[in-house]
């Protein structure tokens, strides 16, 4: 059996936190820049629009071929891309002109003109309408979500908590997104889950932090803030780097056996739970000096008072 | 900690036993599952995305009734001010949603609003300044005709859908105007769209033989007349490709009392029944317009416009055109289930193919046993014996979860296989949680006992805490998503839930039997 870190470490996180401060500003700020620029590859959940998944019946698929025949159709900005296997393409196509209606009709009409050597396996058309409403619905449930998270935090610990919570949380968000502006991932709502479901576990893992730092702060009740928090990072830290393991193997099967459909959803967990840890250890934590929480505690749960640690 | 009444340890073993029960379901194939008890023969109901099928998102197009409505009224209308000598300006034509016209003497405005209240009783007027009149339905009578309109719609989507023998639809209403209809296992997508979006409002009227499309066209488009187009799908070679037809319905296809395809001549075709008005009003208009050709419409398209040969009056006909066996069919289907009151817009359409959806099954439950499989693995490496005991749990967990979603007849999609590998990844986190914390204790100097039940206590707080927030997101997202991500959301909450119960009371229950057995000397952790 492995035993992972035999003795609590003594890692000076607190000493390295102005540097975790400036990599995730720099992080932060890259991450809104490329948003605002490079922009999001919105897929047609949010867009509105055309997708297939097809496959070539016989042999590979020709897609300079399947370009030619879609070109003659005049639909726009056609995207054509491998996906997956040889014989798998993956064809998007704009919004059409003459709303809802129109979208039908051209999938019949890219059907036809593709002809019967290729298979649809897969088509989803989102009108207009129905695309404004799932960004809202998209940007409704990301704020809503951070919203109860913080205010969970603060009910369950104090308000100082509750923003060291929100800012780190916030950061992880913001720097996914930016991973998606970066690599050019399609962003449709099975990424979206992905970035909500990185939220919670996000939060889940700085709770944990959260909780022995109010354990740590009622047990060594002489011992200065900064020691403190350094003592229960280090005491966590077997656990943090275990569970982020765990999760990560889960992740990293459905990236590799998951398929193309859950490709984008297991590359923004993959990253949402690394940088989530980090935000835990990093800015969470070290957040806590500069908003200090009161140390007290009632009676009946505080330890015997201790004011240094046993190595 | 380490004392358990026995009602609960029962109470651990049955649950654990439902989820081993019915979890096992799963692995047979429908044939084998007949032979099972009844209660043994829930599956886990599988998403579209899983077992191939079409998720269609319709609107009802209110407006376009709405016009209608007003055109028929108008004609009432026009017939009423005429025969009271009522004289105005505007043409009496309708707009989007109201009908403006002004009055050349407002004498006589109480007995316009009289005679408009014979008309339609739910029309309101109002008058401006300038002497115009404006007439506008009343926005408690256009809610109550949509509201109408939709449930009558979701009816007739209902018995088409029913009539091409689709098992297992699912058709609701989304909202105040939407129906939202879910079909599995279907190798006709296109069919079945047409089936549900066809209005099917079918007419019969009359050509206006003195004038011909050309001329239509040019501008010489007599009032009262329309030219419509015939539909390409039925129409010869030879024929023109459009005629002039009268605006007025003479017989309506609401009518109707059935439709079947039949053969003529070794053709397809289409032969109907009208009820009893219907009949008699076929019958005249046939008596009165020998030899001259009567248009069959449908949606604003003729089918065909054969001429009259003898009235008649038995209220049958046949429909011929360029009809193959599954349009004739098709046809007679939807005018047996009645015209659509307002056309269907597609807003939002998911369809996936069998074969995709046997692939997407495949992958996620290889990478669902991959994932266990490692962590199961990693927990061993870590944590010795008692990483297999959060194995086990980890295993019921799994079984659990299984078991709750076939009973509960909830949906799995791919990205609810996706939930189930990451809560199996993040079960195991109340584990290490455990145990890290009776690492502590030892250390500490604790005794074995005081040791782990202080590791259970403390830990307690903090697995709660997480688990609380990952339900949290995962609420929310079950609230605002939809479909597969819906899906996603529930695996999550209801997993979340039952690792509550199986990482902390299963593990417990293993180690205070390990415990009662071995009495052992020190925890080897």
């Amino acid at each position: 059996m492995l035993v992972f870190l035999r003795k609590t470490p003594k890692i000076d996180f607190m000493r390295l936190h102005i540097l975790g401060f400036v990599l995730s500003g720099l992080l932060t700020l890259s991450s809104i820049v490329l948003f605002l620029t490079v922009g999001l590859n919105y897929g047609i959940d949010f867009k509105g629009g055309i997708l297939i998944e097809a496959r070539a019946t016989t042999g590979d698929a020709n897609l300079s071929e399947m370009r030619a025949k879609l070109d003659t159709l005049h639909l726009g900005e056609v995207a054509l891309q491998g996906f997956g296997a040889p014989n798998d393409v993956l064809i998007r196509l704009p919004q059409q002109e003459g709303g809802d209606q129109a979208q039908e009709k051209t999938v019949k009409s890219v059907r036809d003109a593709l002809g019967t050597g290729i298979e649809f396996r897969r088509v989803e058309v989102v009108g207009p309408s129905v695309g404004e409403e799932l960004i809202r619905g998209g940007v409704l449930a990301t704020v809503l979500s951070l919203l109860a998270i913080a205010a969970y935090v603060w009910f369950r610990f104090d308000w100082q908590f509750g923003v060291g919570a929100m800012v780190s949380t916030l950061h992880d968000v913001i720097t996914t997104v930016g991973l998606f502006a970066l690599l050019h991932l399609e962003f449709n709502l099975t990424t979206l889950a992905a970035i909500l479901t990185i939220a919670g576990y996000s939060i889940n893992d700085t709770v944990v932090i959260y909780d022995r730092v109010r354990e740590t702060l009622r047990k060594y009740k002489t011992l200065d803030f900064k020691s403190v928090v350094n003592l229960a990072l280090n005491e966590t830290l077997s656990r943090t780097i275990l569970t982020v393991s765990t999760v990560a193997l889960a992740v990293l099967s459905l990236l590799i056996f998951g398929g193309e459909v859950l490709h984008g959803f297991s590359i923004a967990m993959l990253w949402g739970i690394v940088i989530g840890t980090y935000s835990s250890l990093f800015i969470a934590a070290p957040m806590l000096n500069y908003i200090r929480p009161s140390r007290g505690g009632s009676a009946a749960e505080a330890e015997t008072a201790v004011s240094e640690p046993a190595s | 900690m380490l004392y358990f009444q026995p009602w609960k340890i029962i109470l651990i073993a049955l649950t654990c036993l439902f989820g081993v029960v019915f979890s096992i379901p799963n692995l047979f194939s429908p044939e084998t599952l007949g032979h099972l008890p009844g209660f043994l023969q829930k599956q886990v109901s599988l998403g579209l995305d899983l077992r191939g099928g079409s998720y269609l998102l319709y609107q009802v197009d209110t407006k376009a009734t709405l016009k209608d409505r007003l055109n028929t009224v108008v004609e009432t209308i026009r017939t009423s001010f005429r025969d009271n000598k009522i004289s105005y300006a505007g043409g009496l034509n309708p707009a989007e949603d109201h009908i403006s016209f002004a009055l050349s003497d407002q004498a006589q405005l109480d007995q316009v609003k009289k005679l408009i209240k014979e008309a339609d009783a739910e029309l309101t007027l109002t008058t401006s300044d300038k002497g115009e009149t404006t007439l506008r339905y009343s926005q408690k009578a256009l809610d109550d005709r949509e509201r109408q309109a939709v449930d009558q719609a979701i009816e007739i989507v209902r018995r088409r859908i029913d009539s091409t023998g689709v098992k297992e639809p699912t058709i609701q209403r989304e909202g105040h105007n939407r129906i939202l209809v879910q079909v599995p296992g279907i190798d006709d997508p296109e069919r079945l769209k047409r089936v549900i979006g066809t209005t099917a409002k079918l007419t019969f009227r009359l050509v206006d033989q003195n004038v011909t499309a050309e001329d239509a066209l040019h501008g010489h488009l007599p009032p009262g007349d329309e030219v419509l187009p015939l539909d390409p799908a039925t129409r010869r070679k030879d024929e023109a490709p459009g005629l002039v037809v009268k605006r007025r319905i003479e017989v309506s296809g609401d009518t109707l009392i059935d439709a079947q395809p039949s053969f003529q001549d070794s053709q397809a075709v289409v032969s109907f029944t009208f009820d009893a008005i219907g009949a008699k009003r076929f019958g005249k208009t046939t008596e009165e317009n020998v030899g001259k050709p009567f248009a069959i419409v449908l949606d604003n398209k003729i089918i065909s416009a054969p001429n009259i040969r003898e009235p008649i009056q038995g209220g049958r006909g046949i429909i011929s055109g360029n009809f193959t066996v599954q349009s004739a069919n098709d046809l007679a289907l939807l005018l047996r289930a009645g015209a659509l009151p307002a056309p269907l817009t597609i807003l939002e359409e998911r369809t996936v193919g069998p074969g995709l959806g046997a692939d997407s099954i495949r992958k996620g439950t290889t990478a669902c046993f991959v994932g266990v499989g490692l962590v199961a693995v990693f927990m061993i490496l870590f944590y010795g014996l008692f990483g297999i005991f959060a194995d086990v749990a980890l295993l019921f967990n799994g079984a659990i979860l299984v078991a709750s979603l076939s009973v509960l007849g909830a949906t799995l999609t791919l990205p609810g296989i996706a939930g189930i590998a990451l809560t199996m990844g993040m079960a195991v986190d109340a584990n290490v949680l455990i145990y890290e914390r009776i690492r502590e204790e030892i250390r500490a100097g604790r005794s074995v006992m005081s040791a782990l039940e202080a590791g259970f206590k403390r830990a307690f707080g903090t697995i709660l805490d997480s688990h609380v927030t990952t339900l949290v997101a995962g609420t929310l997202l079950y609230e605002l998503g939809s479909g597969p991500v819906r899906g996603f959301a529930v695996t999550l909450s209801i997993g979340v839930l039952i690792s509550l119960f199986s990482a902390i009371l299963v593990t417990r229950l293993q180690i205070v039997v390990w415990l009662r057995r071995f009495k052992p000397k020190s925890i080897p952790l």
